[in-house]
């Protein structure tokens, strides 16, 4: 949206250079800030994460389309790169491994032609099921040759090949944290260049009237086989990248599982923002590698979030910081602060109410032999016992009803405050 | 010789109804012509069939000599055709300005480039800013279509419609839901943005049609049953009969 503010003659646009730079900047330090080896295998796999996320948005949120299956995509990369990663170990290939990647990328190139061609003839629900159906085939297909995808074990390899280049060995993990970080800003730049330029913008048109786009001389099919085509190129790096990361591919990496956290992810994100996936990426790691250390029922709460994020932010996280932001821009947000933190505090309340519960309904059916006493939270809790029951689901019900109040008053401000920015800018037009 | 463009027996069923039913009609290059004929008469779908939104069950549709029936509405549309829709076919979540610039890409020849840049492509960029000056739309141009005035989003749709340069211009009811003074100013801009090119333009509106056309083309029951200039179309006998008939029905009907 904010793409159209953009004028052809601008000489220099500062704040982009400003934002990139920034980007550049945080790729460069996030590992000397957060040092830990915990920490630099989760930077990692964000920064493998943002490309597969913003390849996968070039499908969900520039063209429309509802793609169920593109891990295949990222997973042939994966597949692919570990078999030329093994090639090259043993001298047949010659690629040093800062390139093996690109191995990903086309190998994702050529897959998604092949089969893009076919569920980009249609958009909408068709495309969707085909998208399913491929994904479905292909993975059972993986699992059949054994040669190829290494069967349930996997395909396994070593990244430490060859003669050190600058004493760089691939050995460490912050060097491959930053080979990721290479890739992941040029892909980064690359796609958003992508957004700027003929195909990009008729991506979006297709998006929103592919009848029309037909009447003004393009091929519908094309458009969408070329983006579904340059897509499954950059989810092949990131799946190349990840099998250089964890040096073993197996199966997996093609799993509905995995298209449907792409999805996820690029929606709770923001797909109507070219940086929204990259929020999203993020989360996707955190979630599945600190939530899921957490609470077994870590998919439950994901769940839960995705459904409140459809009804009520469709635009996801990139949305809401933008339209808050727009408010600070005005100067309003002061008056929206008290709202947000009472939202915050009974969103809270209800959350541990409904927490508190699912964790003994887990803890019920699968450590019932540890009897019926949990620790959450810093307290113990009889799961057998009323109490704790009762407990729960008070704090439920009043924390949905205080938020549901705060709730009302907070879409009444906010009404305010939107129309006092449009006052705002009209009269600043009128100047 | 060869007319801009030429239809001959062009036939049309949905399953077992024949909506064209043998139409004829040749148009000379920068003719002026209204198609008029009663609700039902086939207009919309005429039109669908010359854009290639539908292919013809049977006859021919020849574009400055070439045929075209059959062809995708793209190929059609690269040949030199463009078409305007009754309901407002806008690209929504795009600005006036990229909905322009959209419509003039492929005329340019930048097809489906991702090499260069769109603000680089001055050819474009300046089209678009003439086609806005020409639609009255400058003042508008960073506003979501979807946020635009009734009459503004039919501007737009001209716009759209002429912005590739196509030669010959059909445009369908594209004064509908207008005020008088509105659709007034729009004829104006309509005769602006079409001067040289062929138009064919669907109205109910008479006004519209003999401010705006050389000649007329009286559709009823798909079929032709007359084309020639708004006087000898006034005088003729089938014509009146048609709309005599059609206002019988309907005065029979509002009595019934």
């Amino acid at each position: 949206m904010s793409q159209a503010k953009e004028f052809h003659f601008k000489p220099l646009n500062v704040g982009r250079w400003f934002i990139w730079g920034l980007f550049a900047l945080m790729l460069f330090v996030a590992p000397r800030i957060w040092t830990s080896g915990l920490a630099q295998t989760m930077l990692t796999q964000m920064g493998i994460g943002i490309i597969a996320c913003l390849a996968y948005n070039i499908l969900l949120g520039q063209g429309g389309m509802l793609s169920f299956g593109h891990a295949i995509y990222s997973g042939m990369g994966a597949f692919l790169a570990i078999h030329a990663l093994n090639m090259a170990g043993a001298g047949t290939l010659g690629l040093p491994v800062s390139l093996i990647p690109l191995v990903g990328g086309l190998a994702g190139l050529v897959f998604a032609a092949l089969l893009g061609y076919v569920s980009t003839k249609k958009a909408g629900t068709p495309f969707a099921m085909i998208t399913l159906g491929i994904g479905e085939l292909v993975f059972a297909l993986a699992l059949m040759l054994p040669e190829f995808s290494g069967g349930e074990g996997g395909v396994s390899s070593n990244r430490v090949i060859g003669q050190a280049v600058l004493g760089i060995t691939f050995g460490p993990q912050i060097q491959v944290y930053y080979l990721v970080a290479i890739y992941c800003f040029i892909c980064t730049a690359a796609m958003f260049a992508l957004t700027r330029t003929p195909l990009g913008r008729m991506l979006n048109a297709v998006r929103d009237n592919p009848e029309r786009v037909e009447f003004v001389g393009y091929d519908t099919h094309w458009v969408r086989f070329m983006a579904f085509t340059i897509s499954g190129f950059f989810a092949g790096i990131a799946g190349g990248l990840g099998a250089i990361n964890t040096e073993i591919v197996n199966g997996e990496v093609m799993h509905a599982s995995r298209s449907g956290a792409y999805l996820l992810f690029t929606f709770l994100g923001g797909a109507t923002f070219f940086f929204g996936p990259i929020i999203g990426a993020v989360l996707m790691v955190i979630c599945g590698v600190l939530l899921s250390e957490l609470t077994k029922a870590w998919l439950l709460y994901l769940g839960l979030i995705f459904l409140f994020m459809v009804m009520y932010a469709p635009g996801g996280f990139a949305s809401l910081i933008l339209m808050n932001l727009r408010v600070a821009a005005f100067g309003k947000l002061s008056k929206l602060w008290t709202s947000y933190l009472a939202l915050a505090g009974t969103a809270l309340a209800a959350l541990v109410g409904a927490a508190t519960m699912i964790e003994m309904v887990y803890h019920r059916q699968l450590n019932e032999a540890l009897g019926p006493e949990l620790r959450f939270m810093g307290a113990t809790l009889n799961s057998a016992g009323v109490d704790a029951w009762f407990g729960a689901s008070f704090l439920v019900v009043v924390g949905v009803a205080l938020f549901e109040l705060v709730r009302r008053q907070y879409v009444h401000e906010w009404g305010e405050v939107q129309e006092d920015i449009e006052k705002e800018i009209k009269r600043r037009e009128a100047l | 010789m060869s007319f801009a463009l030429e239809l001959r027996d062009v036939r049309k069923s949905f399953g077992k109804s024949e909506i064209i039913r043998g139409a004829n009609l040749a148009v000379q290059a920068g003719e002026r012509v209204a198609i008029i004929g009663p609700n039902g008469a086939g207009k919309s779908t005429l039109f669908n069939l010359i854009s290639g939104r539908f292919a013809p069950t049977s006859g021919e549709i020849h574009l400055h000599g070439r045929r075209i029936d059959g062809s995708k509405p793209y190929e059609i549309n690269r040949q030199g055709l463009s078409r305007s829709f009754q309901v407002s076919n806008l690209f929504t979540r795009l600005s006036v300005f990229e909905n322009i610039r959209c419509a003039v890409l492929w005329s340019l020849g930048h097809r489906y480039a991702f090499w260069k840049f769109l603000a680089d492509l001055d050819d474009a960029n300046d089209r678009t800013e003439q086609i806005l000056e020409m639609i009255k739309l400058d003042k508008k141009r960073d506003v979501l279509a979807m946020n635009l005035t009734y009459a503004e989003a039919r501007a737009l749709e001209i716009g759209i419609t002429i912005a590739g340069g196509s030669s010959v211009i059909l445009l369908d009811e594209p004064t509908a839901g207008m005020s008088k003074s509105e659709t007034q100013r729009f004829i104006q801009l309509i005769r602006d943005v079409t001067e040289g090119k062929t138009l064919l333009t669907v109205e109910h509106d008479m006004g519209v049609v003999f401010g705006l056309a050389d000649k007329i083309a009286v559709l009823v029951y798909g079929e032709v049953i007359a084309f020639d200039t708004p006087d000898a179309v006034r005088a003729n006998a089938r014509v009146q009969e048609a709309y005599l008939g059609s206002v019988l029905a309907e005065t029979q009907a509002a009595a019934a």
